[in-house]
């Protein structure tokens, strides 16, 4: 163990405190401060003076008491008991917080990230005498209904087995193995630390070649998320970030979800642990809690606990994935974090750059997103994990050219537009198709392909209608309406359907909420058939009102509210209608004409 | 414990800089702590530690520093941080902006003594909000219901009828499942004293005295004291809804007033200014006095929030307004052109939204229609303007006949149903029911967010 350092508080200025006589102080080290003793951190040293920020309010501290040194970073405890969590930005259980002081959270308060008294049953996989390196399995624990905790080697142990015990029940404070090393005998407890802000090591990163299928249909087909992908997911307030990133977090086909309320509400925050504690995709599966983890460092709480935050939640996505699970974590609002560090540094007395942001913005967000990824685990045996990142962004007064949302796409390679106008409108997700990509679409092309093998084509004719109504949109504010023959009109009709049927989508719908990719692409199908007998049977003289009545177009509006499970018999159905009833029209076209 | 200065009197001022002070520092001096300043003529100032350092203590003062002289002023620390005397006698009565009785009312007899900067609540020990309050106002209740612990700030501009509209929501609004009116707390940061005697008329007319009680700071007390307005404002609605199970209503106007202030002092302090010259920590700031909105697990009261601002030249993307939406739980926007087409309340349903109104209405709760039609008035009155711009650039002559009926329809919705008078008080049932009279307008086919049961059910077409 480091011996710990004492010092003296000289100053208190907001939550940046000094302290004398700090001998032997480590930066980033983190301290407890005063007599409540709150949390802080060596951001600075100059001689025997530190400063310190504190990661709590300052109030009713004094001058002349003392700070005590811990001799280690911010970091965060690993191991069972983790999953099922919820925790502030340093780690602190909530739940564990409430049931010790109430419904108010008092500084200085103290609870283990992971229960130290709780048992688990582990199970070896490997027998005394086995060669083991860092990120190899020495055994299992069930750590939720969902979720297996593989207990890891230790990053930089090298050796042999000496020891290990056999299955049983071990607290994560009891040694469960000893690995003999060159440097001598290391036991192995269920439970690691790691600081928060260094990224745990991997092999290699491997390419992205598979996508995360959300269940939403506009992201899917037009701007999809790649396993180990960065997004952005950018709009002014209400636009619909956290309503969107919610309902992915309970969908996306990851195995495990890290979400972290970033300066945000505190209701929120209630409404997401509800919902992670009851929502289950399928009535046989396990609660989203039991394979998730929640961070909440809402708004009113401690801002150098949001700036930590993103990386406690980072590093705990990475724990889980050097076990080999496909994680994703999602991070509302990361503008949030950004003001954070604007504090921070403004505090310092920092060269601001733009907006105020210190000039190592960019650098940090890229710390941060450079976590992310694909990767080939550490370990003897080949093993993939991956963490993808989803971030909203809160740019002010929804302006896209402001530094968080410009730095950051610099390096997510998916941006989901949110716009006002949609949302204004009540058209959820309100992802604006023509700002928004993906530039992953090229990378998923085989995946898709196995999907349905017109898939470019589908994507790319629902898209290329949706500018031409945007171009016939402009001619007409120029010239006015009239000019617009039947064929432009059933232009703007089938626009219309493909937002109202196909792009909107509800989150509150219980069939809507969740669009299978086979369905989402089927549905496409059939709306651009529809366009396509539009089309025809203009051509041969149907009137477009007529053809705007057929008694299809109901069944049509009703795709997204039929259930997965009858939507191929549905389907059949409504595009045998479909080719039945244009033909009755086209036929009567003919008669009339022949008639004239 | 480390020594304490309480009590004792210190003459050791070495400078007056606006509202800062700067002296020796003593040890034991805390961070945040309160401190008297005492004046040659024995007067007492308040002021608070915000800096402080083995070589010196720097100390905001709440109060006019005008006519102080470094040789002459004492300064006392207390030990302790600013704190407010709470009773349940303060109904009905007038408090300065730092919570001292302005109403020549006696002083009131402590319960207890409140930090007014309250420790943060736990997220996980939150209630999320489901119950709807009535506020007999068509616009809100039926398309951006407000629920009991929401916080829901009224946006407007100068001139708009936004304090009427407070005082016919206070005067209308009742705690859910009961017929009892809220408790009101009244937190006026830099507003005029005309003002103020209208609010508290109006008050006294609707017979409501009796349950508010208000914090007054007027455009004429010094910007420090409006930075903590709110904060005893809001540790009295704690302590009523937290410690005494009452259903408050916190009303704060003007936050933009609050804002301004806040800007000035930063500016005083030689900080570095964020956007448009506000502080950098001004969301930070905003959502401390926000987020005490709330209900918590296992009591029994509740805080509902509706901060009011104006903004200036009604721009939404200003940095109050900005920020203010995206902490609360929404926003009611009053909107300047059907202001000046005599529509009162004006607001624009279009740009407002209440997130949590889906967790309130609907079969058991208010009705189970309300979701759907709520959509579709919002999907037709959204298409009647794009008509109307339609009809603007091109003539009516472009217009389909659907397109007439919209355009038919978002006149009569404007007048009929955002349209009310100042003491008309509709119950949800009411306002639902003049949403489906509007809606029959429309051709039965254009309604396709509702489903064909509800439709059956509730359009007029089907009722006898
Ligand atoms: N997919 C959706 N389906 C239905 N309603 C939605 C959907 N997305 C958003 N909404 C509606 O829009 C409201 C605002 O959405 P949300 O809270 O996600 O916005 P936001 O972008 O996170 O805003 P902020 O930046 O202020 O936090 C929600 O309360 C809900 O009423
Ligand atoms: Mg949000």
């Amino acid at each position: 163990m480091t011996e710990t350092t004492i010092g003296t508080l000289s100053r208190i200025a907001g939550s940046f405190v000094t302290a004398k006589g700090m001998l032997n102080a480590k930066m980033f080290e983190l301290v407890k401060v005063g007599e409540v003793g709150i949390i802080g951190e060596i951001i600075r040293i100059s001689g025997n003076t530190s400063i310190i920020q504190a990661y709590e309010e300052t109030e009713g501290i004094k001058l002349g008491e003392k700070i005590i040194g811990t001799g280690k970073p911010l970091s965060v405890e690993l191991g069972p008991g983790l999953m099922g969590q919820i925790l502030d930005g340093i780690q602190r259980p909530l739940p564990l917080i409430a049931d010790k002081i109430g419904p108010w959270i008092e500084k200085g308060i103290e609870v283990p990230a992971i229960d130290r008294n709780k048992k688990w049953q582990f199970q070896p996989i490997i027998s005394k005498g086995a060669k083991v390196t860092s990120g190899d399995i020495l055994g299992v624990v069930q750590e939720t209904p969902s979720i297996e905790n593989r207990i890891m080697v230790p990053p930089e142990i090298v050796g042999v087995v000496e020891s290990i015990c056999s299955e049983g029940d071990f607290t994560v404070t009891e040694p469960i193995a000893e690995i003999k090393t060159s440097n001598g005998i290391k036991e192995v407890l269920m439970m690691q630390t790691w600081p928060v802000r260094q990224a745990r090591p991997y092999k290699t990163m491997l390419h992205i070649d598979t996508p995360l299928i959300t269940g939403q249909r506009i992201i899917d087909s037009f701007f999809p998320v790649a396993k180990g992908g960065i997004i952005a997911v950018t709009g002014g307030f209400g636009t619909g970030k956290t309503v969107l990133l919610q309902t992915i977090a309970v969908w996306i086909d990851a195995d495990i979800i890290v979400y972290i309320g970033c300066g945000e509400r505190g209701n929120e925050m209630a409404d997401v642990l509800e919902r992670f504690t009851h929502l289950k995709r399928t009535d046989s599966d396990h609660p989203l809690l039991s394979r998730s983890v929640l961070i909440a460092n809402t708004s009113n709480m401690p801002i150098l606990a949001r700036e930590a935050s993103i990386y406690s939640g980072i590093t705990i996505a990475e724990y889980y994935r050097d076990m080999g699970y496909n994680v994703a974590i999602m991070a509302d609002s990361t503008s949030r974090w950004a003001e954070a560090l604007r504090e921070i540094s403004g505090r310092l007395e920092e060269m601001p750059g733009e907006e105020g942001y210190p000039a190592y913005l960019s650098s940090r967000l890229a710390e941060y997103y450079s976590r992310a990824g694909s990767i080939k685990t550490l370990g003897t045996k080949d093993r993939e994990g991956s963490i993808t990142v989803l971030s909203a962004i809160s740019p002010p007064g929804g302006d896209f050219s402001e530094p968080v949302t410009r730095n950051t796409l610099q390096l997510a390679k998916v941006f989901w537009a949110l716009d006002f106008n949609l949302a204004h409108r009540r058209h959820y997700p309100a992802v604006n198709w023509f700002m928004s990509y993906s530039e992953y679409t090229s990378f998923l092309e085989d995946w898709f392909l196995r999907v349905d093998r017109d898939w470019q084509k589908l994507c790319g004719d629902a898209r290329a209608l949706l500018r031409e109504e945007e171009e016939l949109k402009e001619i007409v504010a120029l010239i006015g309406a009239d000019i617009l023959g039947d064929k432009q009109r059933g232009v703007f009709e089938l626009a219309k359907m493909l937002k109202e049927y196909f792009l909107m989508q509800s989150a509150y719908h219980p069939v809507d909420v969740y669009c299978p990719i086979q369905k989402t692409f089927k549905m496409l199908r059939t709306l651009l058939k529809f366009n396509e007998k539009i089309s025809t049977a203009i051509d041969s003289g149907v009137p477009l009102q007529k053809i705007l009545a057929l008694p299809v177009k109901v069944g049509i509006s009703r795709m997204k509210i039929v259930p997965s499970n009858e939507f191929d018999s549905v389907n059949a159905k409504l595009t045998a209608d479909m080719d039945e009833q244009f033909e009755v029209l086209i036929q009567e076209a003919r008669e009339e004409k022949n008639n004239d | 414990m480390t020594k304490s200065n309480k009590g004792l009197t210190f003459f050791t001022v070495n400078e007056i800089e606006g509202s800062l002070l700067e002296c020796e520092s003593v040890v034991g001096i805390g961070y945040g702590e309160l401190v008297k300043i005492i004046t040659k003529d024995g007067k007492e100032k308040t002021g608070q530690v915000i800096d402080v350092s083995d070589k010196m203590t720097v100390i905001q003062l709440f109060e006019n520093t005008s006519g102080l002289n470094i040789k002459s002023i004492g300064i006392r620390f207390t030990g302790d941080t600013i704190k407010l005397p709470v009773s349940m006698d303060m109904f009905g009565r007038i408090f300065s902006g730092v919570g001292k009785p302005i109403d020549n009312g006696p002083d009131i007899i402590p319960e207890d003594y409140l930090d007014v900067h309250a420790a943060t609540i736990n997220p996980y020990s939150r209630l999320h909000p489901t119950k709807v309050i009535q506020t007999g106002i068509s616009v809100i209740d039926g398309l951006n219901t407000l629920l009991l612990g929401q916080k829901l700030p009224l946006l407007s501009g100068a001139g708009m009828p936004h304090k009427r509209l407070a005082s016919q929501i206070v005067s209308q609004a009742r705690v859910p499942e009961t017929d009892e009116q809220f408790t009101i707390v009244f937190a006026a940061m830099g507003i005029t004293s005309d003002e103020m005697v209208l609010f508290r008329n109006d008050f006294l007319k609707m017979d409501a005295i009796n349950r508010v009680v208000m914090f007054i700071n007027l455009a004429e007390d010094p910007a420090i004291e409006r930075l903590l307005t709110p904060r005893f404002a809001l540790t009295a609605a704690e302590y009523l809804a937290f410690q005494h199970d009452h259903h408050v209503l916190v009303i704060m106007v003007d936050v933009t007033n609050y804002c301004e202030a806040l800007r000035e002092i930063s500016a005083s302090r030689l900080e570095i200014p964020g956007r448009r010259g506000y502080p950098g920590y001004m969301y930070t700031d905003l959502a401390m006095l926000y987020e005490r909105a709330g209900i918590i697990r296992g009591k029994k009261g509740s805080i509902t929030m509706i901060p009011i601002l104006t903004m200036p030249d009604d721009d939404v993307t200003h940095p109050i307004a900005d920020l203010t939406n995206y902490i609360t739980e929404g926003q009611i926007i009053l909107d300047r052109s059907m202001f000046k087409r005599g529509i009162y309340p004006p607001i624009d349903p279009l740009i407002c939204l209440s997130r949590l109104m889906d967790k309130g209405i609907g079969l058991n709760k208010t009705r189970e229609d309300h979701k759907q039609l709520s959509d579709q008035l919002y999907y037709a009155y959204a298409e009647g303007k794009t008509v109307q711009e339609t009809a603007m650039v091109s003539g009516e002559k472009a217009l389909t006949n659907t397109d007439k009926l919209y355009l038919k329809f978002m006149e009569r919705f404007e007048k009929e149903f955002i349209n009310q008078g100042y003491y008309e008080n509709r119950d949800i049932e009411t306002t639902l029911n003049i949403g489906w009279d509007l809606l029959s307008i429309l051709p039965e086919s254009e309604l396709a967010r509702i489903d064909p049961e509800i439709l059956n059910k509730f359009h007029p077409n089907y009722l006898k």
